[in-house]
């Protein structure tokens, strides 16, 4: 891999109150890249990549989108710099008071001024890609099953076409064949647009299908990093125990008997 | 023990309370003046304001045209039997529209836009929140602030004061209907000294206190509805703290407009 990397974190600490959630989180994602981060609960997944769409802020260390420091931006400067990014989140979060359509157009709509009926357009093109058809683009959110609503999320956070995708939990909350459906519509869509994608999931299946990287997150810190071919001999006792769904082994949950 | 004997003690529990106050105060001022900031700052979503302005104003006419009107009738009668404790059942109307126009209108048109309109930005925004719609709208290269609070602020400013210019009307025909039907007042007598008396001053002071509270209301909506957090337990806490402080905060600041208007 040659040229800067597409996103760097160095050194990322994050705390809400005493609770410490990010303890020096370092990362890299190379351009092209499809980067999943495992992780049990509450491990920081989520919080790392809001960190780095600076929805919240990280008390100290540094991150780097195209080499350029955008961990303290604001503004016109986040706004920009936001415009890279595509977010398929784990709720969808669609907004219910727009019908599909308009929630697959908003970034156009709003974040760069393209003409409704323009949008318009582009949003039944994007919702064509993730199998949806022109019938649902008049409904509301509301009226959608889990895995359409997840689909028109799909839609909308590739319907600006940007360089950087997240994926928060993607298949959660759905049925195993529906899981793969999402799965293969984000393979497919990163394999042709040509973007690069970091999702969290702990869903293992998920995570081998739609990455070439895997990366672990255990008490705040990035504790293994590789090929995803390689994570069934990653030789380290922490993500081993993850694959293999045990409850014995080196993580402890905090259950009490 | 150690640990019980530091929860009972008193000076420890009032100053928790007193900095948890001190640093929510101070968080809902960061909020207000960002807010406020941005009222000034192009882009405004227009249509989004003419959205607001019809749900806030328009959809509060029935409530607040209805109260108004029972409280002008109240106010009637109750003048009427004070007033008649000393033989001046005649200034009746002249005490009926210097109450609304000057206190009640304002205040009672503030405090069912309260209960009706902060509740409900308040479960909107709040929804929005734990469902990361918010988070969403920044990821789309929309400020939220802009999006969602300035339409309201902007909204419950301008459609208040209109409001509560309706409310005094509707109040004033309250206490007319009450005065010629039940008390014996001529009506062509009550409606003269009833122009003859209000001022131009009385009016306005109760449209400025009117717009004053339409920005409380929308601001104690958005601001609990953006912090608000933890599913729909959260989303319902928001709601009422929306709607208690906007409640109080308006009693308030009536207190403090009407001594200010009082001492000029």
């Amino acid at each position: 891999m040659t040229g800067t990397p597409k996103i760097e974190l160095r050194g990322v600490k994050k705390r809400f109150g005493p609770k410490v959630v990010l303890d020096g989180v370092d990362l890299v994602v190379n351009e092209g890249d499809s980067l999943v981060i495992i992780g049990g609960s509450g491990s920081g997944k989520s919080v790392t990549i809001k960190c780095v769409l600076g929805i919240i802020r990280a008390d100290a260390g540094t991150i780097l989108v195209d080499g350029a420091d955008v961990t303290h931006i604001n503004g016109a400067r986040r706004e920009a710099q936001l415009r890279k990014f595509g977010m398929l989140f784990q709720g969808a979060a669609l907004f219910d008071s727009l019908p599909v359509w308009e929630n697959v157009a908003f970034g156009l709509i709003q974040g760069r001024g393209v003409s409704r009926s323009a949008a318009r357009e582009i949003a039944l093109e994007k919702l064509a890609k993730v199998g949806l058809g022109r019938e649902v683009a008049n409904l509301s959110p509301a009226e959608l099953s889990g895995g359409m609503q997840k689909r028109v999320g799909l839609a909308r956070a590739i319907a600006a076409d940007p360089e950087i995708i997240f994926f928060d939990e993607p298949t959660t909350g759905l049925d195993p064949i529906m899981g793969d459906v999402i799965n293969d519509l984000i393979h497919a869509t990163v394999r042709d647009l040509g973007v690069t994608a970091v999702s969290i999931t702990h869903d293992l299946a998920s995570a081998r299908k739609i990455s070439n990287r895997i990366a672990m997150l255990y008490k705040g810190k990035i504790i293994w990093d590789g090929a995803t071919k390689d994570i069934d001999r990653s030789g380290n006792p922490y993500v081993d125990q993850f694959i293999r769904g045990s409850a014995e082994g080196p993580i402890k949950m905090e259950v009490r008997r | 023990m150690n640990e019980l004997v530091e929860r009972l003690n008193i000076f420890a529990a009032v100053g928790r309370v007193f900095l948890a106050f001190l640093a929510g105060t101070g968080r809902l001022v960061l909020f207000a003046g960002a807010a406020v900031s941005h009222c000034v700052r192009p882009p405004v979503y227009w249509l989004l304001v003419l959205q607001q302005m019809i749900r806030i104003g328009y959809f509060s006419l029935p409530v607040v045209g209805l109260t108004a009107f029972f409280t002008g009738a109240v106010l009637c009668l109750q003048i009427f039997i004070g007033g008649s404790r000393y033989g001046a059942e005649a200034f009746v109307p002249q005490i009926v529209v210097l109450g609304i126009t000057r206190e009640l209108g304002p205040v009672i048109a503030g405090l069912m836009v309260a209960g009706r309109v902060a509740a409900a930005i308040a479960a909107e925004i709040g929804t929005m929140r734990v469902t990361e719609q918010i988070d969403a709208l920044t990821t789309l290269s929309t400020n939220p602030l802009k999006y969602l609070v300035v339409p309201r602020l902007i909204a419950a400013v301008v459609t208040m004061p209109v409001l509560v210019a309706i409310a005094d009307s509707i109040g004033i025909l309250g206490g007319y209907v009450v005065g010629t039907s039940t008390l014996g007042f001529n009506g062509s007598v009550y409606l003269r000294n009833t122009a003859d008396f209000v001022t131009q001053e009385d009016v306005v002071s109760g449209l400025v206190k009117a717009a004053v509270f339409g920005f409380i209301i929308a601001l104690m909506g958005c601001y609990h509805g953006f912090n608000s957090k933890g599913g729909a337990q959260g989303v319902g806490q928001a709601t009422t703290n929306a709607v208690v402080s906007a409640s109080i905060l308006i009693l308030a600041a009536n207190y403090v407009l009407t001594s200010f208007f009082f001492s000029r």
